[in-house]
């Protein structure tokens, strides 16, 4: 019996009992479908995600004040406490590769101009660096200078949504608003730069970092360690080694804060480790989903081992009759092999093309970003053709040992 | 075989053929001892009544089973000690079948079913291109040419018994042999059976059946009796062959039963 045959044999079978073979593809059809869409969907989170931490600006270093200096067993409380405004001025000026230091401290405020009022937006107290570091430009007009900075002048650079909000399409280059009372100039806008990272960075007001140390700082506490920041912003050339630079700070740092390696009270991280904590979640994340469908592509084969038992049970005379006209036990073996194969390449191809489907309408419609993965659906393809060699194997030697006379005494 | 110069070629040839079933006290003896020889061109009755044995005779002689002792001689090769593939081999390229219920396969057509055998052939197989206007030639042979796309269900007893028998002569076996060919069939579709089966006999094909019915037995040129696994009587033409046979002084005894 050649290849042709066989597969011409099975095909028939199967098709003689449509409604049967259909739902027992559905299973795989299924286990496949949802591999890939599971795969797609969580690659499309992992895409997103590493394009907003891009986004956040290239060749990041997040300086950060630790909190947990101080307590009981920690050693005595560091006077210091945490990282400073003039942290900042020492980076940038002593360490080399540097190409932006910028620092935020935020507060809210309420916005007045003319008849409109815009309740708790959060003004942004940076430095002018902050164009390098967080991959802003400027749309209209220009940022703070760094002598604005230093004498915290009463100036202001508007979000581009903030503007039209304000504005309404008018100019807003030269006008007065007030923030929380206080009067400021509008010297810019920014550019729209949209949602990244879960910071509308068009909803924002920014200032000279000075300036809200000295007006919008919100406690009497705050405003005594007046110059005290959480986080330090670095921004590194692109052809300097991103590891030295952590290395010179973490040596300046410690040199000024009066503190050794072991018990320090900051913390350094870079873009990669960020994206390497990220990746773990979502790796971990992906493992499961994708635990999840192998388990229904298994579900889906125990249902095909199912229906060929069955299907052996109801053939019986006819294998038997097989027999008598000289097929070998590996001839009826393998036919019913043939057929389980046929089911989970069928259910597989199936499930490819509903796999696909589905993370295309899943994008389209379910506001989800999905990125299907080519070696995801080869995958999935495949382990649905050993699912059905593995669970056809059992059903086909039933089908091979059965004796010709009692096969064809059956009824 | 035992002296190749007087005998001529034997077709079948059963040396002290033993089977039995089941072990220790439930040990039944199916057969019991048969040495039976047949020759080309025969058309051979094997009769009994049920428990006989006969159908456990047909069994072996048609490949499915194997004796548990003596030797089983199909066109000079011991098949006694075959293992089932080989057994598979033998009955694709030797043999051909006629069951009581025509077993045919019933989602296929007629023509299809008597490709079927065709599809089971190794060495010296049927070439694909011969194939179709083979099982057209054996359709029209039992005259259902005009039938040939029909399923089973849509054929009479009597016509899917002729599709059966077209099947069985797809692969020019040296050898037909039919279990109760007319068993599930009217008188007068029977007699068409017996006609074909006769015909084929006359043109020289070598047949043996299993029946219980003496009128169908008259269309053979021999008959076997079989009793509790033995051979009661083989007459050809009316004829005792093997006289010593009758001899044997157990056999008159009916209740005997197949146990040693």
């Amino acid at each position: 019996m050649n290849f042709g045959e066989m597969l011409k044999v099975a095909w028939k079978s199967l098709a003689s009992n449509k409604l049967r073979s259909l739902l027992t593809m559905l299973g795989i059809i299924i286990g496949v479908a949802a591999v890939i869409m599971m795969m797609a969907i969580s690659a499309g989170t992992e895409a997103t995600i590493s394009e907003q931490i891009i986004g956040l600006g290239s060749n990041l270093i997040f300086i950060s004040a630790s909190f947990q200096r101080g307590g009981p067993n920690e050693g005595p409380a560091n006077s210091r406490g945490g990282l400073v405004n003039s942290d900042v001025t020492a980076i940038r000026d002593t360490i080399s590769g540097v190409a932006g230091v910028s620092v935020e401290q935020d507060a809210d405020v309420t916005v007045k101009y003319g008849d409109t009022t815009l309740t708790g937006t959060t003004v942004i107290g940076t430095t002018p660096d902050y164009l390098i570091v967080r991959s802003v430009s400027v749309g209209n007009g220009r940022f703070f200078t760094t002598e604005e900075n230093t004498l915290a002048s009463k100036v202001v650079v508007l979000g581009s949504a903030v503007a039209t909000k304000l504005f309404n399409g008018a100019d807003p280059l030269g006008q007065e608003i007030s923030l929380n009372n206080v009067k400021v100039t509008v010297i810019g806008v920014l550019a729209p730069k949209g949602l990244v990272s879960g910071t509308d960075f068009d909803q924002l007001l920014y200032t000279p970092i000075q300036l809200v140390f000295k007006k919008f700082t919100p406690s009497q506490f705050a405003r005594i360690f007046g110059d005290q920041v959480r986080q330090i912003f670095v921004s590194v050339d692109n052809n300097v080694k991103i590891d030295d630079v952590v290395q010179q700070i973490t040596i300046l740092l410690e040199k000024r804060h009066n503190v050794t390696a072991d018990a320090p009270d900051f913390t350094i991280r870079t873009q990669a480790d960020i994206i390497s904590a990220r990746e773990s979640t979502t790796s971990s994340f992906r493992t499961l989903l994708a635990g999840v469908a192998a388990v229904s592509l298994v579900v889906g084969g125990i249902g095909i081992m199912n229906i060929m038992l069955v299907s052996v049970t109801e053939r019986t005379r006819e294998i038997g009759l097989r027999q008598a006209v000289g097929a070998t036990p590996g001839d009826i073996q393998i036919q019913f092999l043939t057929e389980a194969l046929m089911l989970s390449l069928v259910g597989g191809f199936i499930g490819v093309l509903v796999g696909i489907g589905g993370s295309m309408l899943f994008a389209k419609f379910g506001g989800m970003r999905t990125v299907i993965v080519p070696y995801t659906v080869m995958l999935s393809f495949c382990s649905a053709a050993l699912i059905g060699i593995f669970f056809g194997f059992i059903p086909a030697r039933q089908a091979a040992q059965l004796d010709p006379i009692v096969a064809l005494r059956h009824d | 075989m035992n002296d190749p110069m007087n005998e001529p070629t034997t077709i079948i040839e059963t040396i002290g053929l033993k089977k039995c079933y089941g072990v220790g006290d439930a040990q039944v003896m199916a057969l019991d001892g048969i040495d039976l020889k047949i020759y080309p061109g025969e058309f051979v009755a094997i009769m009994g009544p049920s428990g006989s044995g006969k159908s456990t005779l047909l069994n072996i002689l048609a490949c499915l089973d194997r004796p548990t002792e003596g030797n089983y001689i199909l066109a000079g090769e011991d098949v006694s000690e075959y293992n089932r593939k080989e057994l598979a081999f033998i009955r694709s390229r030797e043999l051909g079948f006629i069951f009581q219920s025509y077993n045919l396969l019933p989602r296929l057509t007629a023509f299809e079913n008597v490709m079927l055998p065709m599809m089971y052939q190794r060495e010296n197989g049927t070439p694909a291109s011969d194939r179709k206007e083979k099982a057209m030639a054996a359709l029209e042979s039992v005259g259902l040419g005009d039938r040939s796309h029909h399923i089973p269900n849509q054929l009479s007893g009597g016509q899917q018994q002729r599709v059966a028998i077209a099947r069985a002569l797809i692969n020019d076996p040296i050898l037909i042999l039919a279990d109760e060919p007319t068993g599930n069939l009217d008188s007068h579709s029977s007699e068409e059976i017996m006609e074909l089966l006769h015909d084929l006999h006359e043109k020289g094909r070598t047949i043996v059946a299993v029946t219980h019915d003496l009128i169908i037995a008259k269309h053979t040129s021999r008959i076997i009796q079989i009793r509790d696994g033995k051979l009661a009587s083989d007459e050809k033409n009316g004829h005792p062959i093997q006289p010593q046979l009758q001899a044997e002084p157990q056999l008159v005894n009916p209740i005997a039963g197949g146990v040693q």
